[in-house]
């Protein structure tokens, strides 16, 4: 290995050929300003065609280039050679996640627990196309940082919780229903709650916060689960001294 | 087991795909398409944006409540709406999460479509690898809309991602549906030097300067009238003009000029072009509130697609087209910034619409003979043929690379005849030694490196049809800027370039250009 070499030890596992997950080692050209997706590329082009692990955008908004990077959740594209290296990069899927082939993890789950949250704006009355709703700056300011997730699954993928509970509800989700729930335009906040305020909603999480140290987009999802267990009980406490109350 | 058979199959789950997919769902019948398509992108615009508006898209907003609007390149008014300088990204986060709100929209999560099935002179469904089953399916629909976005990949440096590969134009190509207007392919000024990254035109929308290593704001040479908000074809051009002039910055990936945001102050950047600051952070390592951007111009968008009407029908009758896969003929030959998106949006919902009314027409799903025909075709030319290829010496990686600096040498922001030439024969050769392409990974289950053999097939007959489309364009417009025929020329060439697929290279015919309100004049600013 030269000095201008850098190693990769890539989990391979191949559904075809059975068995169990086993480590790669490819020893690559190195470069200063790499990330770990140049070097996963490097390898499907010049070594090893077989490799297999999901990329598009390279510039951090697309979400699919995950992966566990010694250890840590981070979207490849990302994450410089230069910041990881100790001797070696180690490169896995991410984590609490069914592995379809290598770096390739399977989402159904993930989308399946978007979908559950309502995440689309809910009224009654939509107006007619002549008029935007009025909407301050300040209302957009009070959900903007939940707007930001990409989908990455990062958060689920550092979350001790889902990783021993798959029903729980997970970050992203519950960052997505407040990220409705404070949108002056929606009307379904109090149905959401309702969805969370379960055990595998918002309570399974114990706020390890783990979450929001990974997250690419500073969504910070454990910030707003806690909100969200806050509003819950509000609204609980409420339904219990006002019956017939509705839901802001 | 799985339903296959559906009203509509939409091929694409971006802004275009999924605004039609809505539509469709929806179906709001009181929509006509009776107009020229140019105007009725212009009336149907803003009621995009309030769509979308009340589908949750956080809109930047002024202090009275109202979406707030800019300027991009080449307007003299601010009409561009915008969400900061995430646009796209919360376009189609809007769209996405809001599609999920219909159980009609039946999604086929990581299916590669292969191929399009036609019956009887219609498209009747398309033919498509589930990657993680490693199976091939038959997926049936009275109506089908190509959404799978542009072709930016078949040239080195673009700012599109991976998988923008030019898929739905090889589909509808090979099914007998010309291409327009593949010349027309628009290189962005601001780009990343090394990875393609795009720094928004919101940049300039927001008062940024373009300076070159003599610290000049050298548009002044170009274009005093507009200067950094002149459009993106110019600028690009600019660009390599001072670079051969000598007055451009070098670097670890060539020349580059530089972009100025430092008089914005750290308010402005942060309100309103957050993303830029993040991106030239991150992938820079370079603060733009204290240093200058490196930049350099950079394929983005393609004008030409396949080509359609204002409702994206083409010319196979059940097929449709839309985005940026699509030339409905709204960009002319150089698109304003911030036009894609609201051509997503409009043209995605008129889209969707026309293909639900099409479906409704059709009383009964199409007869799965053909759809088993194509199926079984397909599975022996992807998985005994393609997959059935031992590893060789032509490798997907390395012809792809070669094919991607072609474009780029001979079919780029400049270009002339004999460059031209030698990329259409090169072209045809590494079309030639595609067949030689060898694969080392022989699993059906998520085989991405048989998807990039495919996608370099489809990438193939993009490029072909760019650059013999770009060889018969004997004159200079918008994006196309032939140095040996440097004039516009109305008299021979007001007219779209069509592109047929033969068997061996495109066969290049000519439509008239729709004049309705606005006389074709010179563009001055």
């Amino acid at each position: 290995m030269a000095a201008s070499d850098v190693v990769f030890r890539v989990k391979r596992y191949r559904p075809e050929s059975g068995g169990r997950p086993t480590f790669q080692e490819y020893t690559i050209p190195y470069r200063n300003d790499m990330v770990v997706l140049d070097g996963l590329n490097y390898i499907k082009d010049h070594i090893d065609p077989t490799l297999t692990f999901r990329w598009s955008c390279r510039m951090g908004i697309c979400g699919s280039c995950g992966a566990d990077v010694n250890g840590q959740p981070r979207l490849t594209c990302g994450t410089y050679v230069r910041d990881v290296h100790r001797g070696a990069v180690t490169v896995e899927p991410l984590s609490n996640f069914p592995i379809l082939k290598d770096l390739v993890v399977d989402f159904d789950d993930f989308l399946r627990k978007l979908a559950s949250v309502t995440p689309y704006i809910v009224r009654k009355d939509w107006g007619d196309l002549r008029k935007e709703y009025v909407q301050y700056p300040e209302d957009v300011e009070a959900y903007r940082q939940q707007s930001l997730c990409i989908n990455c699954m990062l958060c689920y993928a550092a979350c001790p919780v889902f990783g021993s509970s798959p029903e729980f509800v997970g970050p992203a989700a519950s960052a997505l229903a407040l990220r409705y729930n404070r949108d002056t335009r929606d009307e379904g906040a109090d149905a959401r709650l309702a969805r969370l305020n379960t055990k595998a909603g918002v309570w399974e999480c114990t706020f390890v916060g783990e979450c929001s140290v990974v997250c690419p987009k500073d969504v910070d999802p454990a910030a707003a689960i806690q909100t969200l267990k806050f509003l819950a009980t509000m609204r609980h406490m409420r339904r219990l001294l006002m019956p017939g109350s509705s839901s802001r | 087991m799985e339903r296959t058979s559906f009203d509509i199959v939409v091929v694409g789950g971006g802004a275009a795909g999924l605004r039609a997919a809505i539509a469709a769902a929806e179906s709001d019948p009181e929509l006509t398409i009776a107009l020229d398509a140019v105007e009725f992108f212009v009336a149907r615009c803003p009621k995009e944006i309030i769509q979308l508006e009340h589908w949750g898209c956080p809109w930047s907003r002024d202090p009275d409540g109202r979406v707030s609007q800019r300027a991009f390149g080449g307007m003299s008014v601010k009409r561009t709406a915008f969400a900061a300088d995430k646009v796209g990204f919360h376009i189609l986060h809007t769209l996405f999460q809001t599609s999920m709100k219909y159980d009609r929209i039946h999604r086929f999560d990581e299916y590669f479509v292969t191929s399009l099935i036609v019956d009887g002179g219609a498209c009747t469904g398309v033919v498509a690898m589930n990657l993680r089953g490693g199976t091939m399916v038959a997926i049936q629909g009275k109506a089908t809309i190509l959404a799978t976005g542009g072709c930016g990949r078949v040239y080195e440096f673009t700012t599109n991602g991976f998988i923008k590969t030019g898929d739905g134009m090889a589909l509808a190509y090979r099914a007998g549906v010309p291409l327009k207007d593949m010349e027309m392919v628009q290189f962005h000024p601001t780009c990343l030097p090394g990875t393609g990254i795009l720094i928004t035109e919101a940049a300039r929308g927001e008062g940024g300067y373009l300076v070159n290593k003599e610290g000049e704001r050298y548009m002044q040479r170009y274009l005093p009238g507009k200067m950094e908000l002149g459009p993106r074809d110019i600028l690009s051009r600019a660009m390599v003009q001072e670079m051969k002039a000598g007055r451009a910055f070098e670097g670890p990936y060539g020349l580059y000029l530089g972009l100025d945001l430092r008089h914005l102050g750290a308010k402005k950047i942060n309100e309103r072009i957050p993303m830029v600051r993040e991106l030239v952070e991150k992938y820079m390592g370079l603060d733009p509130i204290h240093e200058l951007i490196p930049v350099r111009p950079g394929q983005h968008y393609i004008m030409g697609g396949v080509s359609t009407n204002g409702k994206g029908e083409t010319t196979l009758p059940g097929l449709y087209a839309v985005g940026e896969t699509a030339c409905v003929s709204i960009n002319g030959a150089n698109r304003l910034g911030s036009n894609s998106l609201s051509e997503c949006l409009v043209f995605g919902a008129a889209c969707g619409i026309a293909a639900a009314a099409f479906a409704k027409k059709k009383a009964s799903y199409p007869r799965g003979g053909a759809a088993r025909e194509a199926l079984k075709k397909e599975e022996a030319r992807v998985f005994d043929g393609l997959l059935g290829r031992e590893r060789a010496k032509e490798t997907v990686a390395g012809l792809r690379v070669e094919m991607q600096q072609l474009m780029e040498r001979d079919v780029g922001i400049f270009r002339e005849d004999s460059a031209l030439g030698d990329a259409c024969g090169m072209l045809g050769k590494i079309r030639d030694r595609f067949a030689a392409v060898g694969l080392a990974d022989k699993d059906r289950v998520f085989n991405t490196e048989l998807t990039a053999v495919l996608e370099l097939d489809f990438m193939l007959d993009v490029a072909l049809a760019i650059a013999h489309s770009a060889r018969n364009r004997r004159e200079s417009r918008g994006a196309h800027s032939r140095t040996d025929f440097p004039q516009r020329d109305d008299a021979n060439y007001l007219k779209h370039t069509l592109a047929f697929r033969t068997d061996g290279p495109p066969r290049i015919d000519y439509v008239p250009v729709t004049v309705t309100k606005w006389e074709p004049v010179e563009r001055k600013y």
